[in-house]
């Protein structure tokens, strides 16, 4: 008896977060991965920072519908937070990160104050202002920012004083995962509450959600500045990673790939950024391997063919193969 | 006092140029995204293949300028209609976010296939002998082609004016462009219409491209680099619209010229800021339809 | 047992040989980190083209048995991070014996860490900032610092008895060592700059800070912009406001005054007086023989610049260390070569590696814009031998 009431716990709390096995499976995919490519842990930390930075893009994308061209403004605010403080004797990377993340946050939170009423084009256009006069600013703060030339000296230290950032990307590789998975929580829990079907509703039909009396306004601020918060907190992993914050982390250049990696993974689903930035990322890297003169080419084919194909980027793809096939269900 | 005047009156002239340039190349983005509701982040495009074309015609088969230039305009023009028909139309009734991805992919290979033609130097470009030099206006003197430059953008937004208020073809847009159902309920072949506005839109930028490749360089990298300005000059200007866009390109082209004058220092700044203050005000843009 | 032990020996000796065999092929990898996409790919093209052209046409200089391959990687413009991890890769996974190339400062200050890590040479081929060598005791540059270029310009126009100077640089650190070697020979020499105005970098039109120039009406003015296309918008801008007849003459460095660039410039570039380190113009004799090659593997419709001899050079230094080791070598025992490394056959004329600083010292020159059989080419006039960066003299080490 006891045994069918712990089944029932497990199911009930399976149920109400929808824990399904195959959320399983990026995670075990990224523990695989450390061992079958130990040459390519640089670039799989840069993966999974980016793919934290993708997570909150989507949160603002598919779960808010806010088209975002400026996110590397918060990004870039948390990698230069972390930049800075370790270049200036704060080289704890756990402290940079919570600092990074205030500090985004903050910027989110005001800039959402101020552009978060418009709508359409013109969102899109003063998200992408935002970004572009804060790279301006991080430009001409050469004091601060170091400029064109990046910021120097940074000196990240070892993550709990334990592990120290090696050559071969070991601790960066796991540092970047446990944070990952921290935003993923936080994202997923976001989603499945009250609060993120909110969310969906004020993205499809904003009148309606406003006549039963959701506070908009007050919902999108807070999405926006969490999200805010996650990209400064992928910046931060970044800048403590690489022990480098250059201008191109605050820039709209960036912040254009990161909606391009994560419309092409599939929006509003949670797993786009882990979908698509991996795949973004390790196609670019082949391919200018392969073709390092042009291989933009095929970056840019793989986009066409991908929306050509079916909506909703890769996972959108995945969904219609997958009801493409037969299912031994419906008898 | 009278070189401050002189100095002023250089500002206007050169930032009108760079204006009427930019207007060239974002009003056929203003018809499409206005009309088609289709974000087509690939507009540049089209503007960047009229200017290769035109350089290519001028310098690899010697055919002069007033004759490269609308047969560069016309080249792009119908290779416009294919890929309307195979790479956009599909996507009429998609997301924004899957026209963004797929446009966004257009650029990318853009970028390749003009560095593996051409090279990725900037293309040449001298303007004829009959529109270099300077023009002379008793004390003061204008770059002869700036001045051109001002001249066909003036003749330009004319024409499209009138064409667009005067001609049925005009109406049939404009009618499309406020309710496409009703418009098509009237027996207006919305479908051809497209392909007309989008080919339309893609000669202009074309013609925007080839004649502007003396201040916007004719190189690979066009399409991503002055996305961000085309964009802008849309969206401050208003979706759909004709004057819109040259309003806003002259805002945009004379302050961004004035700000770099007065204070060089924080030249690029300022027109980001113009920008947000004229979107907070005007959410639709100066002349859009609310 | 006798026939196993036998057999052990057969094993063993085949195995050996077979090494042995092996060993005579050694393959020299150099990782070539250049900016190939982007909006700033011209630099990185020519840079490649500079370094094919040496490995294509030195193929018999090389040891017997030895062979050098190419690895390209591509940075995408000024990212440090990704340069820092191209960087790592190439050393930890392709196991290179060189690192060389890099267009950005930024790119060559965030390999340095990695070139000091593995102990793997970088030969830094045009990155400018001055402190770069100072970053890893792994590094040599083959390429001017702007402090190099500018001083000598500012020089000889305070020779001409110019008083009032002004400076036009883009606003990024080149720009800013640009503009601080200009002014600081400049005034040495008693001339005055009397204002200066930085450019942002997006800028293509440059019309409102050419006209600030000519409201401040100076003798001279010393303008900077990067290699590629605003060179030739920075030219344009200047002959529509007709600074010319005004009375004010312009001064540049080859970074404005760019050889490939000349084409597009055409008359406007006329007269012209800029500092440099190459010009494809030049007639000495290792010159004609680099044009030579040149025409015959690009066509002569392509044209090299400093960026393509800084690229010819480098692998030239890398040559110099096979050839002297018979390709067997450690980082240490190469960098002990190359920072002594000198050559008087580069087609920019005698250059050395400074083995205390580990940077280049070179012949700047004095060139003329002039039209030669209709086309525009640098002409040199008057040479400064062996100039070595006047930063590092004027700030030591702490």
């Amino acid at each position: 008896m006891t045994t069918s009431r712990q089944t029932d716990v497990v199911a009930r709390f399976s149920r109400r977060h929808r824990l399904h096995p195959l959320e399983a499976l990026p995670w075990l995919l990224i523990v695989v991965s450390f061992f079958l490519f130990p040459d390519y842990l640089a670039l799989g930390a840069q993966i999974l920072a980016t793919t934290l930075f993708g997570l909150s893009v989507d949160l603002v994308l598919g779960y808010a519908g806010i088209v975002t061209l400026g996110h590397a403004a918060f990004f870039g605010m948390g990698a230069y937070t972390a930049g800075y403080l370790a270049a200036h004797g704060v080289g704890a990377p756990v402290v940079g990160m919570i600092a990074a993340m205030a500090m985004a946050g903050a910027v989110g939170f005001l800039s959402g104050l101020i552009i978060l009423r418009a709508q359409g084009l013109s969102i899109l256009m003063l998200t992408l202002v935002v970004c572009v006069m804060l790279q301006e600013a991080a430009n001409k703060a050469t004091s601060i920012t170091g400029g064109a030339d990046g910021l120097q000296g940074m000196e990240v230290a070892p993550v709990l004083d334990l592990f120290r950032f090696d050559l071969y990307g070991k601790t960066a590789y796991w540092y970047a995962a446990i944070v990952l998975f921290l935003g993923w929580l936080v994202a997923r829990t976001l989603v499945h509450s009250p609060f993120g079907r909110s969310l969906t509703g004020i993205r499809e039909n904003v009148a309606r959600m406003r006549a039963i009396g959701t506070p908009v306004f007050g919902r999108l601020l807070t999405i926006y500045t969490i999200s805010a918060a996650m990209a400064g907190a992928a910046g931060a992993l970044i800048a403590e990673t690489t022990q480098l914050v250059a201008l191109n982390a605050i820039s709209v250049d960036l912040s254009g790939v990161i909606l391009v990696m994560v419309i092409f993974g599939g929006v509003g689903r949670l797993y786009g950024a882990f979908v698509g930035v991996p795949l973004y990322m390790i196609a670019q890297d082949r391919f200018s391997e392969i073709d390092p003169t042009y291989w933009y080419f095929w970056i840019g084919l793989l986009l066409v063919i991908v929306v050509m194909f079916a909506r909703g980027g890769v996972l959108g793809l995945m969904e219609l193969l997958w009801q493409r096939l037969p299912r031994r269900r419906d008898r | 006092m009278d070189s401050a005047l002189s100095a002023a009156i250089s500002i206007a002239f050169h930032g009108t140029a760079f204006a009427m340039v930019l207007y060239l190349v974002s009003v056929g983005l203003s018809v499409t995204m206005g009309l088609m509701g289709f974000v087509n982040l690939a507009h540049g495009v089209f503007a960047v293949a009229g200017g290769y074309f035109m350089t290519t015609l001028i310098f690899g088969l010697g055919i002069p300028f007033y004759l490269a230039v609308p047969l560069a305009v016309l080249a792009v023009a119908l290779l416009s209609v294919p890929l309307e028909r195979f790479l956009y139309r599909p996507l009429y009734g998609a997301s924004d976010l899957d026209q963004v991805l797929m446009t966004m992919g257009l650029v990318f290979m853009s970028v390749a296939v003009g560095k593996y033609f051409w090279g990725p130097t900037a293309q040449p470009f001298y303007p004829p002998t009959a529109l270099s030099g300077q023009l002379e206006f008793g004390l003061r003197s204008f770059p002869a082609y700036r001045s051109f430059l001002i001249g066909s953008g003036a003749v330009l937004v004319t024409l499209l004016w009138l064409g667009l208020d005067r001609t049925r073809f005009g109406a049939q847009i404009r009618a499309a462009v406020d309710n496409r159902r009703m418009a098509q309920s009237v027996g207006i072949n919305t479908s051809r219409l497209f392909t007309l506005a989008f080919a339309l839109g893609s000669a202009l930028a074309a013609l925007g491209g080839s004649l502007g490749a003396e201040i916007m360089a004719i190189s690979p990298s066009y399409a991503l680099d002055h996305l961000v300005y085309f964009l802008i000059v849309v969206a401050v200007g208003g979706l759909g619209t004709i004057r819109g866009p040259f309003v806003a390109a002259l805002l945009l082209g004379v302050s961004d010229t004035a700000f770099k004058y007065l204070l060089p220092e924080f030249g690029a700044f300022f027109i980001y800021a113009l920008t947000m203050a004229v979107l907070l005000w005007r959410p639709r843009g100066l002349f859009g339809q609310a | 047992m006798h026939m196993t032990s036998r057999f052990i020996l057969a094993l063993l000796s085949a195995s050996l040989a077979g090494i042995g065999v092996a060993a005579a092929q050694t393959e020299i990898k150099v990782g070539v980190i250049s900016t190939m996409s982007g909006p700033d790919a011209q630099p990185g093209d020519q840079m490649n083209k500079g370094i094919d052209l040496y490995v294509k046409t030195h193929a018999k200089d090389l040891p017997p048995g030895v062979k050098v391959t190419l690895i390209y990687r591509d940075d995408t413009g000024a990212n440090p991070d990704i340069a820092k991890r191209l960087a790592t890769e190439l050393v930890t996974r392709e196991h290179v014996n060189f690192i060389a190339g890099v267009v950005w400062s930024p790119n060559a200050s965030a390999i340095a860490p990695v070139a000091t890590e593995a102990k793997v040479p970088f030969i830094d081929m045009n990155a400018a900032a001055a402190p770069i060598p100072r970053l890893s005791p792994y590094i040599i540059r083959d390429s001017f610092t702007l402090w190099q270029v500018a001083g000598p310009i500012g020089e000889w126009a305070a020779k001409q008895g110019w008083k009032k100077g002004y400076t036009a640089v883009t606003d990024y650190p080149p720009g800013y060592d640009a503009e601080g070697g200009f002014t600081q020979s400049f005034e040495k020499g008693g001339g005055k700059v009397i204002d200066k105005v930085r450019m942002a970098f997006p800028t293509e039109d440059f019309s409102p800070f050419i006209q600030r120039i000519k409201d401040s009406k100076p003798d001279v003015t010393f303008i900077f912009v990067p290699a590629g296309k605003k060179a030739t918008a920075v030219m344009k801008a200047w002959n529509d406001l007709g600074l010319k007849h005004a009375g004010i003459t312009q001064v540049t460095t080859q970074d404005v005054m760019l050889d490939e660039e000349l084409p597009n410039m055409t008359a406007v570039g006329n007269g012209i007086v800029s500092s440099g380190t190459y010009s494809a113009a030049a007639t000495r004799p290792a010159n004609q023989v680099f044009l030579n090659a040149w025409n015959a593997a690009y066509g002569d419709k392509a044209i090299p610049d400093f960026l393509s001899v800084q690229g010819w050079d480098g692998m030239d230094a890398i040559y110099t260390v096979i050839k002297q080791t018979g390709g067997k070598f450690d980082g240490d025992q190469a960098m002990k070569i190359l920072t002594n490394w000198k050559t008087d056959a580069s087609p920019r004329g005698p250059i050395s590696i400074n083995p205390a600083t580990r940077d280049i010292i070179e012949n700047v020159y004095i060139r003329r814009g002039e039209m030669v059989n209709g086309k525009l080419q640098n002409v040199e006039f008057d040479t400064i031998p062996n100039v070595k960066d006047p930063w590092k003299e004027a700030n030591p080490p702490k």
